[in-house]
């Protein structure tokens, strides 16, 4: 099979028996629940694999699956994890019955994203095992055994994949699968009751197995330490950092003494195994320095240790093939530069998209007030920041355009405006929309439903068809919940509503919905190709 | 043996499928293959790339190493300078002549080709005209797969059945207008190297 890093996991999962994949759409990890979703298998078999409002919902889903002693998967990207991160902490403390595996994709250097968060500081901060696959085969592999560990030692297993494993194709070669479950009732009832009394039991039980986690790791298949005759350079290699220091030794001939490291909690054993018989290190991984930060405050620290942060390699930004040879020192020849006259070509709105409308007439509702008031969200209309439009001036988390617009009114901005997709809505918005109404904030809220989650392919988006029903029910005035359809020849008409409701001093929705044309483009070829069938 | 070739090109101007044929062509001769490919928010109508590794011994890295790339296949003349860093010193830049004017502050197009002039081993290549005769616009990327062929270290014979492959879900006619797109290209770079 030839398979994406997230194809690989999904087939891992498939093959590991889940009864269940949840998840909400997130760069790059889109293409794991896609792929379950395409499965003959996982259709045949009826594997749950329905996309979640959030990541929290898809962890607690998942959760609950385990509960009932299934296998379950859930997966996200990294910034979805701070969404879900109380479930998965606490996941740890109630621990699972059956096998919970919790993948998150990192995106290094922000393809696609916020901030490049490292997520193995979750697995830390958790406690317990994180498994960070070099290749698609291990990812297929590490998504088995991180079922068995999770069965095994009763809690929740974390994958960490970054963007050029999740979206890089190579051969897979996939094993006999695993029976999905029965149903079975935890043995304890009492297990995931998180009360102090029975939480603090959990809790010793969770530290009283980090030692063996460790072990684990020491032992794991994962885990390599390759100590050569006279090497005096140790390199310690973390997940996909492996293969761009074996790119540039294809023939395996490294003059170091060379541990990959893909396990964790990292194993102090062969940490010092590697220490002691090195003059100095250099660490290599993807992310953060975070094996880097462990080794440099080591106690008895009396070797020097380099990385990302004594500039040997840069501190933010992934690494590559070309960075990890010169950080070994390797006379490697400069490449290329860029000429001068390669203009960046920055994404654009697709022609005849919707939130185009939406800005261009917000624009000129918005003028008698002046700039700096609209606060967005994430999603294909977050390119309403770029020329021409200039029309939003935030974007931070998924659902904070709704309640920065409150605490800005409360601040004394008012009127304030918050633009958000109808998915980033359900995603996160929802909430914020309830304090909103409780305060009675002068806010409008503009929700440009495009029927989709468009940014990230498409997929059909929780509120379908809900969204007015939704602000109603959360307790917005009937008369200012408002729908418009963002047309041009609609255009004065909504120039007006917006006006209005704007001008209200009190919550007001815009429903600005049409169907994004990708979708539209798409639905239409394939009833095309079906009448012609 | 190894080819390692950055494609590039706009959203939507089909460089995946180049990558497909070029990749269902290595599988047939048992290759090692590798490729990178660009989802999310640079596909609309922003800049794509995707890197294709083929080995006869297994790859490490998803990405090509900078300076070591054989080929730069692109669909786009001011794409194809974007990833000159990863072309090795005698790598050949292979690009279609006729840009994709979708930003304001789109270079003139003499200036982008005084530089794709300055690799010693480049090929310019008119893709969309060749696609236009050969009966699609749309093919213009097979005509410029058709035109890096002889680059590329998979056989003519493997990359055209890998075209019919690929296309065959889409009935007769679009495999043969693709073939024939990928033959024009092929013959253009025949009369120019
Ligand atoms: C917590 C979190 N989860 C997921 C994402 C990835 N993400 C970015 S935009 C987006 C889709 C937004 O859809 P919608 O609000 O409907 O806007 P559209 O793209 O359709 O305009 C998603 C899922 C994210 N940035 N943060």
């Amino acid at each position: 099979m030839f398979l994406l890093g997230d194809e690989a996991v999904a087939q891992g999962a498939i093959d590991a028996g889940i009864s269940g994949c949840y998840a909400y759409p997130g760069t790059p990890s889109t293409e794991i629940m896609e792929y379950v979703q395409a499965s003959k298998t996982a259709q045949e078999g009826g594997i749950i694999r329905e996309w979640s409002a959030n990541e929290k919902t898809a962890m607690e889903a998942a959760l609950g699956m385990s509960y009932g002693g299934k296998r379950a998967m859930v997966c996200m990207k990294h910034v979805g994890l701070n969404v879900a991160a109380d479930p998965f902490i606490n996941a740890t403390i109630t621990g699972v019955n059956g096998g919970l595996l919790v993948v998150v994709a990192d995106d290094p250097s922000m393809h696609s994203s916020q901030n490049e968060q490292d997520s193995r500081y979750y697995g830390k901060f958790a406690q317990i095992p994180v498994l960070e696959p070099s290749s698609q085969q291990e990812a297929y592999n590490m998504v088995r055994v991180g079922f068995e560990l999770s069965e095994k030692y009763g809690v929740p297993v974390l994958v960490r994949l970054v963007t050029r494993i999740s979206h890089s194709r190579a051969a897979v070669v996939p094993e006999k699968p695993d029976r999905r479950k029965e149903l079975k009732l935890p043995q304890n009832l009492k297990q995931f009751v998180l009360l102090p009394s029975i939480a603090k039991g959990r809790y010793r039980k969770l530290l009283s197995s980090q030692h063996v986690f460790e072990e684990d790791a020491a032992e794991s298949a994962f885990n390599q330490l390759i100590l050569s005759e006279n090497a005096t350079k140790g390199v310690v290699a973390c997940g996909l950092a492996y293969n761009y220091m074996m790119e540039n030794f294809p023939e395996g001939d490294f003059p170091f003494h060379m541990l990959k490291l893909s396990h964790y909690p990292v194993p102090e054993q062969l940490i010092r195994a590697i220490y002691e018989r090195s003059e100095e290190l250099v660490v290599l991984e993807e992310g953060y320095p975070f094996l880097e930060d462990v080794l440099v405050g080591l106690p008895a620290k009396d070797k020097p240790v380099h990385g990302r942060l004594d500039g040997t390699l840069p501190r933010d930004g992934e690494l590559n093939p070309y960075l990890v040879g010169k950080a070994l020192g390797l006379p490697l020849e400069e490449p290329r530069g860029i000429p001068a006259v390669t203009v960046p070509r920055p994404p654009t709105f697709c022609p005849g998209c919707g939130h185009v409308d939406v800005y261009k007439a917000l624009n000129v509702a918005m003028e008698e007030y002046g700039p700096g008031r609209v606060f967005s969200d994430i999603g294909c209309y977050t390119l309403g920041a770029l020329p021409p439009y200039n029309a939003i001036n935030s974007c931070v988390d998924m659902g904070a355009s709704v309640t920065m617009a409150v605490g800005a009114a409360d601040a004394g901005l008012v009127p304030s405006v918050a633009v958000i997709g109808d998915s980033t809505f359900t995603h996160s918005g929802m909430t914020g929309l309830l304090d909103a109404v409780n305060k009675k904030s002068p806010v409008t809220v503009i929700i440009s439903d495009n029927d989709a989650t468009a940014m990230t392919g498409g997929q059909i988006p929780a509120g379908l068809g809900k969204i007015e029903q939704i602000c109603l029910g959360l307790g917005v005035e009937k008369e200012h919940v408002r729908t418009i359809i963002p047309l041009r020849k609609n255009y004065g008409e909504n120039v007006e509503v917006m006006k209005e409701e704007i001008k209200y001093k009190g919550v007001s929705v815009i429903v600005a919905r049409r169907e994004c044309v990708r979708i539209l483009a798409d639905r239409k070829k394939k009833a095309k190709a079906g009448s012609e069938k | 043996m190894k080819t390692d070739i950055v494609l590039a090109g706009v959203g939507g101007q089909g460089i995946l499928s180049i990558a497909a044929a070029i990749g269902l062509a290595a599988v047939k001769e048992n290759l090692y293959i590798k490729q990178s490919e660009i989802h999310g928010m640079s596909q609309k109508g922003g800049e794509v790339y995707s890197h294709l590794r083929l080995s006869d011994k297994p790859v490490y890295s998803d990405m090509i190493p900078l300076g070591q790339g054989d080929l730069i296949l692109s669909v786009e003349p001011l794409e194809s300078l974007r990833y000159l860093p990863f072309l090795k010193k005698e790598g050949w830049l292979v690009t279609n002549s006729k840009g994709y004017l979708n930003i304001p502050d789109y270079p003139e197009i003499e200036t982008l080709v005084k530089e794709i002039e300055k690799i010693p081993n480049h090929l310019l290549v008119d893709a969309d005209r060749i696609a236009r005769e050969a009966g699609s616009l749309k093919a213009a990327n097979m005509v410029m797969l058709g035109a890096a062929a002889p680059f590329i270290q998979v056989s003519e014979e493997n990359l055209e059945d890998a075209i019919r492959t690929l296309f065959a879900r889409k009935g007769e006619e679009v495999v043969e207008k693709n073939v024939k797109a990928f033959r024009a290209g092929m013959k253009e770079a025949g009369e120019v190297s």
